[in-house]
């Protein structure tokens, strides 16, 4: 087996150590960012639905800043996010480079969609079913727990897929201006120095981490969709 | 199963006591408008009701009537933009959110699309309005048990909704409607979406809530047959306003407004002779000195021999072409269609008869001056 792989993908067998280590890296820019993106995308995710016009707590104010703001930052593209942030991320993370530096400007990148991925499965659930909470006297915060998010699991979790495998994209973009990570790796050794089996092999790993997280969303959203 | 279903809370209202406790529903001078683009919509106007106690009251009318926002204005689902409601005699329309919540979960509510929570099962459908009443974990599964078995869907506790049937999906959301033993049950067109057949079930099984269990049920609907099936009382509702109101008997014997005839004649088969009139049909080509009548048995006379006591008395011939009984309650009311041959002053003597017998008149083709 060993010997197969060394004559395969020579340039990655001599520097296992830096894969791993790319690998780790990738993992923990995908679990930080990609928290921090739930916990933003889904809060405003529920804002928007719940402020929209005709919803249990309209605001027009609330919903066009959020809307906006939204806007805003998926027009940006993400390789001037990356460079834009360095400030912000320095004074937040203190650096603006590697594995750290790269969270800030990950997350920038990776929330406002996230939120609009939330805004379209908490907008699927049917006006009738908050009409029939309300009516058996569940207060706004109990709709929102018991209802909005309870029906839309299936949604979240085609959401959550989606997003994280686009955040697998971001964080190789990351890497490309150094951030560590898969992306780096491929580049810096594949691309920089000509050896393509070392971008192969970044790619089959890829492939394989994306087709995990599709395989494992997939699963989630259909032990919850009843329909 | 529902020892304990009627509060003794303190009335607040003296106007609820004055009436003996007659309102348990009043609305008062209640109107909702929709600002839409700058245009104006009074969807209710000016509303005034009073539901009893123990009652099934129905409310008819055409999309658009303003039936289903009156009766969100029960719940305050819909907020009146003027008017006062009042449950039991305290003023629903005066609460803080935290009180009208508290009102709400004992006004049960049913809906067109039944509104069930898909990921769901039934049983955890039914059990959903009773997180937060206190009842212990025992006391909430047998509940549930008790509701499920009322709607006769125990077998189908663990299956999600979306493997019922519509008949099916409206029971349980009756048991879910019913689970913080509510005073009021409000149906917005729950029969509408559903077969005949499924319809008449659930129009039973609203009567048993009603009769056994006490609780009164307001009833939205635009088929007159629902009123007819299981309304005591009904309003008549057209661009907003009550038209007409009154006991569900007499509205069918005698209605007042066009539109509440329009209704009562949809439930019969003898408005069809007006379509055979404008057909030209052969049924109502008229030999000279032969009337199209309409007859109404506008009380409870449907029993005497009408039609062979004028036939005897001013030597007619009576040929019946429609007829039509129904129960309403426990009344029998119908009318007849027939083609009546006799001498002029004969049939003038039998329709003056017939009016004193209180019976409604209408000739609707007259071939004695041809």
């Amino acid at each position: 087996m060993a010997e197969i792989l060394n004559q395969w993908i020579p340039n990655v067998m001599v520097r296992t150590d830096v894969l791993w280590q790319s690998f780790v890296d990738t993992i923990v820019m995908v679990g930080w960012s990609g928290a921090i993106s739930f916990v933003i995308g889904i809060i405003l995710g529920i804002a928007l639905v719940i402020t929209r016009p005709g919803n249990i707590m309209e605001n027009r104010v609330c919903y066009q800043v959020i809307d906006k703001v939204v806007n805003f930052f998926r027009s940006i593209p993400f390789i001037v996010l990356l460079c834009g942030l360095v400030p912000l991320s320095r004074l937040i993370m203190g650096t603006g480079i590697g594995v750290r530096g790269a969270i800030v400007p990950l997350v920038f990148g990776c929330a406002p969609f996230f939120t609009r991925q939330m805004e379209a499965a908490l907008s699927d659930v049917s006006p009738g079913l908050i009409e029939a909470a309300q009516s058996m006297g569940l207060s706004n915060p109990e709709i929102i727990v018991r209802v909005y998010l309870k029906e839309s699991i299936a949604g979240i979790a085609r959401g959550v897929t989606i997003t994280i495998i686009s955040l697998i994209g971001l964080t190789a973009m990351a890497g490309a201006v150094g951030a560590g990570g898969l992306g780096n790796f491929a580049i810096m050794y594949g691309h920089d120095r000509n050896m393509p089996d070392v971008t192969y092999t970044t790619v089959v790993i890829l492939v394989v981490i994306v087709t995990v997280i599709q395989i494992l969303g997939n699963y989630i959203a259909k032990k919850n969709t009843h329909e | 199963m529902q020892d304990g279903l009627r509060s003794d809370a303190p009335v607040k209202d003296i106007r609820y006591l004055e009436k003996g406790g007659i309102a348990l529903i009043k609305f008062e001078h209640v109107s909702k408008t929709f600002t839409n683009n700058g245009k104006v919509f009074k969807a209710v106007d000016d509303v005034n009701i009073d539901i009893k106690d123990g009652e099934i009251f129905g409310i008819i009318g055409y999309s658009g009537a303003g039936k289903s926002t009156l009766v969100r204005c029960t719940n305050l689902l819909e907020r009146p933009t003027s008017g006062k409601v009042y449950i039991k005699g305290e003023e629903l329309t005066a609460m803080s959110e935290k009180e009208l919540r508290a009102h709400r979960k004992k006004i049960g509510m049913i809906f067109q699309q039944f509104n069930l929570f898909a990921s769901r099962t039934v049983y955890e459908n039914v059990a959903f309005p009773l997180k937060g009443s206190g009842l212990g974990k025992a006391e909430k599964e047998k509940k549930v048990r008790e509701l499920l078995e009322l709607v006769e869907l125990e077998e189908k506790a663990a299956a999600y909704p979306s493997q019922l049937s519509g008949g099916q999906k409206q029971r349980v959301a009756i048991a879910r409607a019913l689970a913080n033993d509510p005073e009021i049950l409000l149906s917005d067109e729950a029969t509408s979406a559903l077969d005949p057949r499924t319809t008449k079930s659930i129009l039973n099984l609203l009567k048993k809530v009603n009769k056994e269990m006490g609780i009164t049920i307001v009833v939205i609907t635009h088929e007159m047959q629902v009123i007819k099936d299981i309304c005591d009382r009904v309003a008549v509702m057209k661009d907003g306003k009550v038209v007409e109101s009154g006991n569900v008997f007499d509205i069918f014997a005698g209605p007042k407004e066009p539109i509440t005839r329009e209704f009562v004649e949809n439930t019969t088969t003898l408005s069809r002779i007006y379509e055979l009139v404008d057909a030209k049909s052969d049924v109502t080509k008229l030999q000279p000195g032969q009337i199209i009548l309409r007859s109404n048995y506008l009380e409870k006379n449907v029993s005497e021999a009408l039609v062979s006591q004028i036939s005897r008395k001013f030597n007619l011939d009576v040929n019946i072409i429609f007829g039509n009984v129904e129960l309403i309650g426990d009344n029998p009311i119908g009318g007849l269609v027939s083609i009546v041959q006799g001498g002029k002053k004969d049939i003038e003597d039998a329709l003056t008869y017939l009016k004193e017998k209180n019976v409604g008149v209408e000739v609707i083709l007259d071939g004695r001056n041809s």
